[in-house]
């Protein structure tokens, strides 16, 4: 019997990213829908009840919601190709601890950058990279997260890179000036085709956050 | 033949391989048995707190595995050097501490435990029932606890709004956990033990808060399950003392409040 795969997304969400670049190092073959957050789908609604949130991933009509558990099912449903999460337990708490903190900091702080200013802002942009130089710690002299190979924190934090643009803009500064490690490692995972075809252009999304600035009034 | 059997014995008993090989010292190949002896000889420490869900669910994890462990209570108010040093990021408890390397992170933490102590799972087998389990365990501390908190330092309109927020929660865990005799199925697994926070810690909260929304009459399946758990053995080290919790949550209360005037 083949797998039915469907993703619903939206294409600027960095969360909707990490799902498309888990499928794709996989080679899951699986029907994309975009969706219109200002109209959602029927389909969506029924799917994500509780959150009405994409990224949404149905699998033989199942539902299965929120990113990093998305790309956890799909690691274990298909484990035998590139594998994402390490086999040893410790590395794999490690690997789970930084793509909880990049859930917990890296949206918010993000989302603080484009939607503030003044001192506010300061201090958003202050933590985002105190953020990432820990990020950059942790990734030493991998190539990767994951080590040789892409693994879980990748997937979970490259999406990020294509707001990155975004965020230098809006808060008048350079990611990679103070960061060069952690940009080096964005363009080596960019390098891979499961991360290009599924990351949109910075441009591109810089251009999504001044009509959404427009919309929302902020300056 | 009779020297082998006293150590296989005194490895069951759990003596200790060096004692045992002391005693009698004769090679023999059992090696799967050395290794699970030498798995309970681990170095497992908690650093955790009395007061907090986060620690308290740790412990039961620990304690449902059968896992001995160090428990070390932590001043949040003046942290010890070993947590920072062992959760520099964060500088929260829980953390565990397995062999000498730190989990942090109490969700991170139980995920650990499932992985490197197998018997009597916590976590499904199925990929499904996983990835469920971790949704609702998920919406519990982000959507549930966050909202409580909130709740709990807001007044007026916006405490209101918070509380019919909680309710609308408690009422979709309510219908996961219907026709189930637990949240994960026919035993205890892990999205009872995250949910544990029920338990004791959610009624304590809501006396101190003087509210009176978390009831039998409205939350009727969740006191159901609340009866059946706390009847569970390993479950009594969630029990945090009632007077002393609700003056630690009043005098937190106080210097919210004076710390935000």
């Amino acid at each position: 019997m083949a797998d039915e795969l469907v993703l619903l997304d939206f294409w600027p969400s960095p969360f909707g990213m990490r799902v498309r670049i888990a499928l794709a190092e996989k080679g899951i073959k699986h029907e994309y829908r975009e969706e219109d957050l200002r109209n959602k789908s029927a389909l969506l609604l029924q799917m994500n009840p509780v959150h009405k949130k994409i990224p949404v991933l149905i699998h033989n009509g199942k539902p299965v919601c929120e990113s990093l558990i998305q790309v956890q099912y799909i690691d274990e449903v298909w484990h035998d190709q590139a594998p994402l999460l390490p086999s040893d337990p410790y590395q794999r708490a490690i690997a789970r601890f930084w793509a909880d903190f990049v859930d917990k900091k890296i949206y918010e702080l993000g989302r603080k950058i484009w939607t503030t200013k003044g001192e506010e802002q300061e201090a958003g942009k202050k933590e985002f990279i105190e953020c990432l130089k820990l990020l950059e710690g942790e990734l030493g002299d991998k190539p990767y997260f994951g080590g040789e190979n892409l693994g879980y924190v990748d997937v979970v934090l490259v999406p990020f890179y294509s707001w990155f643009l975004a965020y230098e803009k809006c808060g008048n500064f350079s990611i990679e000036a103070e960061c060069p490690k952690l940009i080096a490692w964005a363009k080596r995972c960019l390098q891979k085709e499961s991360v290009s075809k599924s990351l949109p252009d910075q441009e591109k999304v810089y251009g999504f956050v001044l009509q959404l600035k427009k919309i929302f009034g902020i300056e | 033949m009779a020297e082998i059997h006293v150590i296989i014995s005194s490895c069951d008993r759990n003596v200790g391989i060096a004692t045992a090989l002391r005693r009698k010292p004769v090679l023999v190949n059992f090696t799967s048995k050395l290794e699970q002896t030498m798995a309970d000889e681990d170095e497992v420490k908690l650093f955790g707190m009395w007061a907090s869900p986060y620690s308290r669910r740790v412990e039961l994890a620990l304690k449902l595995k059968g896992i001995p462990y160090e428990y070390v209570e932590e001043d949040l108010s003046s942290k010890s050097c070993l947590l920072l040093k062992y959760n520099p990021v964060h500088q929260k408890i829980p953390v565990l501490v397995h062999n000498g390397k730190p989990i942090a992170e109490s969700l991170v933490i139980l995920e650990y435990i499932d992985e490197t102590w197998t018997n009597n799972p916590i976590l499904p087998q199925d990929p499904y029932d996983r990835a469920m389990a971790r949704f609702w365990a998920k919406f519990i501390d982000e959507k549930l606890l966050m909202t409580t908190r909130k709740a709990s330092v807001a007044s007026g309109k916006e405490k209101e709004q918070a509380i019919e927020e909680i309710t609308e929660q408690l009422k979709l865990l309510e219908s996961e956990l219907q026709g189930k005799e637990y949240f994960s199925g026919p035993s205890i697994g892990y999205l009872d033990i995250v949910a544990s926070v029920l338990v004791f810690w959610f009624g304590n909260l809501q006396e101190a808060l003087g509210v009176d929304m978390f009831t039998k009459e409205k939350f009727p399946i969740i006191f159901g399950w609340i009866g059946k758990v706390a009847e569970i053995d390993a479950v009594e080290v969630c029990r945090i003392p009632k007077e002393k919790h609700l003056e630690y949550i009043r005098t937190r209360l106080e210097a919210f409040k004076s710390a935000s005037k």
